[in-house]
């Protein structure tokens, strides 16, 4: 919302200085977004004296001029027509910034001469298109007064106004709303009434079904015979051209000047074009249409309201004019409407036709329902001001909707609920200068809040107003009441995610945080198929479904990184992975990926390819962390498909999956476009079954063996499937009082030891709580590890 | 006598002239072993008489005493020249770079929030969460918004496909709906933060798709407008980590709390640089205001006896001011290069008490 200085002074008696009146809108909610002042880019220019101007010596059109500053005489170089001795100018000295080009201008050679300046036009200093010839200034200003100070400059103020303030979509609401704050007086005229001299040959009709009169409650109309729609006064032209429209005619330029100043938008129809002379106003019937002002031609729906003539539908109501029956320079006869429609109608046909324009930009936030008759008023009286003609009697449809209902505000609520303390004989003024009727009824206030004002509806709003008002700085900041000690505050799941992504970064994988949608086309890799998942407006086609596996994303930020020079990556997120379309369908994951070697070469420590056994134990490290029971978890070898069947597994505690792991599949891999390898990890950390709750932080007492411990080594041949796990569980609970730990030392595959048959090597710790242990004991207790393994896989001791 | 003193001296020479463990072993067996001469004139004492074999012996242990701590004392200083000699053979070039660590990084989006929560955790707020998939009902209907309300274009929401009855699901658009699922299940008093994602329909080189937000709730019956002002004062000098942070409560409009507020935190842009604390400029961090009575309404809980106040702000927005990360898209790019230089060291785990960040 643009408007300038003096359009504020129009309806706000003050003298205070712009900076402290933005201050004060900023402060009211009126947030100032941003503040041109012209003169501020006009500083280094002053007024000149053109001494004398003779032709240039070399040129046909181009004048030498000299030119008095006030302090010194300069020679300037100048090919406007209008130059002449003894006129007033502009001048822009050497060193000045010229405001239309940003350029500093410099000392010149023009066809030989030197110009030590420029006399200036008005769009060389920003100020309008108007190139004609150099500004001559009708001043008595000496030579040497800085420009500012003649040109009649009006700062132009840009507020952005939120949703529920449609009174200050017009200059004159925010003068009302600065007067209440106490920084001027409101200068509020009332609309003088034109006394019309004949009945208006065009009729309005309001037609709508029984229920349905709130979509236009009232239409006010009004006939001007004999008008001449020619340009509308300067000083209308400046105001539209400072706050960004061009100004186009009288007839125009006034509903644009009413719109802006009083948040009253209004139509003027040439009267001649109305077919029948009549109006109605009804709701549209679906697939009519209206050829509208901006030249296209709008499709109705059901719902939508149209104003109507003998020839079908010629405007949309509130949204925008229609071009047959529109004003041209031509237009002898108008029509003004000056209507009220519904807020919600309005704006369902501009969103669904995509119309932004002005009138439906207020009426869909709003518009004064008192507003209508005043706005019929004054754009007779702007109209016979500019364009002459004679007005009919007013044409009256509809009745303004019924008063106000009073709220019952206690005063006390701004101290309860707002926080400060505001005597209410205060808080009364506050209101009533916001233009609330307000009655003293003992402690209690009874408030009608003005018809322009339908944000305020109950106490609160109220309470806001009052609190707007005096002041948000005002109210004392309170500490928030707490206990003296914190208490925690965060839930298992959310501290086991905390530790989880600690230790994962520990582990050097690095946190990334990818988009929680992805390419469908890919998806389907990662067990996507519900279309409900699908998005209905992507931003775009490669983000338009939700992801089922937050893998995929990683995967693709690696395949960037590869592109970047960094091939080995290792990159983990925590985050939503979606397994249906309905809220709480999605499952929490942290995933994890890792590309190319596990280091960069390095003397002393060669990298090797990242593998499976990384991403394995990633998954491991993030279960721990997470404090996840995996002594008892089961490695299986049915991972999720976007993985290589042969190198993947699961990690489970009885059939509940916690993770998956292994290599990724290479067609899936490939087709996220990275190329090479990547291995992975997922963990579902909703799996990961919840702590018991301890009554205590007490740990089990330490039992240490103080009698040695022998390490025994075994090589086992197995069949090659056996797996390392079934071999270490059959020595684990071979004797579970001896057998402390068992790890896997070599994996070895030979012509000596047959085909499809492997040996595995295992080192084995034996240890007694209550002794030292015998040979005989610690042979017996070999025998019966290898009995245990042969009974379990079939392997035997390798010779 | 005179054969025990010489042969004294003839071993010490013999210890002292030994250049090597093994030559000094030779003396040691020469003199000490099983046939040593030393041994061998003990031996001879089983043939004296009692006085003279008292006399001798002690006379020979002196001598065995003092040949034994020679020994001892050489095979000492041997050793050390032994050790020495190796320490110098082993020397390495210690300038060479050792293995590599392989450390990884947070997340700006997560360590900030963890700071945010330790600052909240401390003022008593839990921390809730909520779906990101939502429906109308919890993202817009109880939040105040009804469909035709003009603050619904506020929000460019992203959509799922329409269900039979023409409903649909869509992408939460702010972390206020776990406001409106908190409310309904649990019983004021409430003090909650929900950070979390959130979705819009907006790309450009201020707007991601996919943002976070952290909203703050407080509900009981006493809680007012001077208590949301010290709450986000508080928050706001103790995150940002500068003494004197102007903070400024401006009146806007958000269709789920009245009275509302944008609060601008003060900073300064001298030189082009963006440094927050006093000076001549404003930056908007969040919004606030007290539970719009509907919103009570909407969950079930009645306006004439609870209120309290609501906010929701940026995290990568607060994360970009406090840390001087100048473009918001890079958050979601995983870059290695930009999260190794933005990031946070793992075991940095930001409390109040401790310090939020290095």
């Amino acid at each position: 919302m643009k408007f300038t200085l003096s359009w504020l002074r129009d309806y706000l008696e003050t003298d205070l200085p712009l900076a402290e009146l933005a201050d004060a809108m900023t402060a009211l909610g009126l947030e100032v977004e941003g503040i041109e002042d012209p003169a501020a880019a006009l500083a280094d220019f002053i007024v000149a004296d053109v001494v004398t101007c003779v032709d240039h010596p070399d040129s046909d059109h181009l004048h030498l001029l000299s030119v008095n500053t006030g302090s010194e005489t300069l020679q300037i170089v100048c090919g406007a027509p209008n130059a002449h001795a003894g006129m007033k100018g502009i001048l822009a000295r050497v060193g000045t910034r010229i405001p239309a080009t940003g350029d500093v201008l410099k000392t010149g050679k023009i066809r030989g001469i030197e110009s030590q300046g420029m006399m200036c036009s008005f769009r060389e200093l920003g100020l309008g298109e108007d190139h004609a010839g150099i500004v001559e200034l009708e001043t008595d200003a000496p030579a040497g007064t800085p420009v500012a100070e003649v040109l009649a400059l009006d700062p132009v103020i840009d507020l952005s106004i939120t949703p529920n303030r449609a009174d200050c979509l017009g200059v004159r609401g925010v003068a009302r709303d600065l007067a209440a704050k106490g920084l001027g007086a409101f200068k509020d005229a009332p609309v003088p009434v034109v006394q019309g001299s004949f009945d208006s040959p065009v009729s309005v009709a309001l037609d709508f079904p029984k229920g349905e009169e709130g979509a236009c409650p009232m239409f006010v109309g009004r006939f001007i015979r004999g008008v001449k729609n020619r340009p509308s006064p300067q000083w209308l032209q400046d105001r539209l051209t400072a706050v960004g429209l061009r100004p186009i005619s009288a007839l125009v330029d006034i509903t644009n000047y009413v719109s802006l100043s009083r948040a009253r938008p209004l139509h003027v129809f040439d009267a001649d074009k109305i077919a029948g002379g009549a109006l109605t106003v009804r709701l549209a019937e679906k697939g009519e249409t209206v050829a509208a002002l901006d030249g296209r031609t709008y499709e109705m729906e059901a719902g939508m309201v149209v104003i109507c003539d003998a020839a079908g539908a010629q405007s949309i109501a509130g949204v925008m004019g229609g071009e047959p029956t529109g004003c041209t320079e031509d237009t002898v006869n108008v029509f003004v409407e000056s209507a009220l429609f519904d807020p919600l109608r309005v704006a369902h046909a501009g969103r669904t036709l995509q119309i932004d324009s002005d009138a439906r930009y207020r009426f869909e936030r709003g518009v004064d329902p008192a507003s209508v008759a005043d706005g019929a008023e004054l754009a007779t009286a702007l109209i016979l001001e500019f364009c002459g003609g004679t007005a009919s009697h007013p044409v009256v449809a509809g009745a303004v909707p019924g008063p106000r209902a009073a709220i019952a505000f206690r005063p006390e609520r701004v101290k309860t609920l707002g926080g400060l303390d505001v005597p209410a004989a205060e808080m009364a003024d506050v209101l009533a200068r916001l233009g609330c009727a307000v009655a003293v009824d003992g402690a209690a206030l009874t408030v009608t809040p003005p018809t322009w004002r339908g944000d305020i509806a109950a106490e609160h709003d109220l309470v806001e107003e009052v609190l707007r008002v005096v002041g948000y700085d005002n109210v004392p900041a309170a500490p928030m009441p707490r206990d003296p000690m914190p208490k925690v505050v965060l839930t298992d799941a959310q501290r086991r995610r905390g530790w989880m992504r600690r230790a994962l970064a520990a582990r050097g994988l690095t946190e990334a945080v990818t988009f929680s949608f992805m390419d469908s086309r890919v998806a389907g890799a990662f067990g996507w198929s519900d279309p409900m998942l699908k998005v209905d407006n992507p931003i775009s086609s490669e983000l338009d479904v939700m992801r089922p596996s937050v893998l995929p994303n990683l995967v693709s930020a690696a395949a960037r990184n590869a592109a970047r020079g960094i091939a080995d990556a290792a990159l983990f997120e925590i985050g939503p992975q979606f397994d249906g379309p309905e809220p709480g369908q999605q499952r929490l994951a942290a995933a994890g990926v890792r590309t190319g070697k596990t280091g960069p070469r390095h003397w002393g420590a060669p990298p090797r390819a990242a593998d499976a056994f990384d991403a394995k134990a990633d998954a491991f490290a993030a279960l721990e962390a997470a404090g996840a029971p995996t002594a008892n978890a089961q490695v299986h070898r049915d991972a999720p498909a976007w993985y290589h069947p042969g190198q993947s597994g699961t990690i489970k505690l009885g059939r509940t999956v916690l993770a998956a792991f292994g290599a990724l599949h290479p067609g899936v891999v490939k087709k996220l476009g990275l190329k090479g390898r990547a291995v992975g990890f997922e963990v579902y950390l909703d799996a990961i079954p919840a702590p018991k709750k301890k009554a205590n932080r007490t740990r089990p007492l330490l039992k240490v063996s103080p009698y040695p411990a022998v390490d025994r080594d075994f090589a086992f041949v197995v069949d090659e499937a056996v797996e390392a796990e079934r071999l270490i569980r059959a020595v684990t609970g071979a004797d579970k009082a001896l057998v402390q730990s068992v790890s896997v030392f070599d994996v070895f595959a030979g012509p000596a030891l047959g085909a499809g048959r492997k040996s595995v090597a295992l080192a084995v710790t034996l240890q007694a709580m209550d002794r030292t242990l015998k040979d005989e004991e610690i042979e017996a207790a070999a025998k019966t590890i290898v009995a245990a393994v042969e009974k379990a896989t079939g392997g035997v001791l390798r010779a | 006598m005179d054969t025990l003193a010489s042969l004294r001296d003839e071993v010490l020479a013999a210890v002292g002239a030994a250049g090597s463990l093994a030559d000094l072993d030779e003396v040691r067996v020469g003199a000490l072993g099983k046939k040593g001469r030393l041994t061998g004139l003990m031996k001879e004492l089983g043939g004296l008489d009692p006085e003279a074999r008292r006399m001798r012996g002690q006379a020979l242990n002196v001598v065995k005493d003092e040949v034994a701590a020679a020994i001892e004392a050489r095979k000492t200083d041997l050793e050390d020249a032994a050790l020495d000699a190796r320490l110098a053979q082993e020397g390495i070039d210690v300038t060479l770079p050792p293995r590599p660590d392989g450390v990884g990084t947070i997340h700006p989006i997560s360590q900030t929030m963890d700071e945010v929560i330790a600052i909240f955790a401390q003022m008593g707020f839990a921390v809730a969460e909520g779906p990101e998939i939502e429906d109308d009902f919890h993202n817009f209907t109880a939040l105040n918004i009804p469909p035709e309300h003009p603050a619904r274009q506020m929000h460019d929401t992203f959509y799922l496909p329409p269900h039979a009855d023409g409903t649909r699901h869509l992408l939460r658009t702010h972390t206020s709906p776990v406001q409106i699922r908190t409310m309904q299940e649990q019983a004021p008093p409430i003090r909650i933060v929900a950070p979390g994602r959130t979705y819009r329909c907006d790309s450009d080189m201020t707007h991601t798709p996919m943002f976070h937000q952290i909203e703050g709730l407080v509900i009981d019956r006493s809680t007012h407008f001077g208590h949301l002002k010290g709450c986000l004062i508080e928050f706001v000098e103790t995150f940002f980590e500068v003494s004197e942070v102007p903070v400024r409560f401006r009146p806007s409009f958000f269709p789920f709390t009245e009275p509302s507020a944008e609060v601008d935190i003060g900073c300064s842009r001298k030189g082009g640089e963006l440094t927050i604390g006093a000076g001549d400029g404003w930056l908007e961090i969040l919004g606030c205001g007290m539970v719009h009575p509907n919103v009570l309404i909407a969950c079930g809980l009645d306006p004439a006896v609870y209120q309290g106040f609501a906010f929701g702000m940026g995290i990568e927005r607060i994360a970009m001011l406090k840390y001087g990360i100048p473009d918001l898209r890079t958050f979601f790019d995983a870059d290695l290069r930009w999260l190794k230089h933005y990031g946070f060291v793992p075991l940095d785990l930001p409390t109040v008490t401790g310090g939020l960040s290095r």
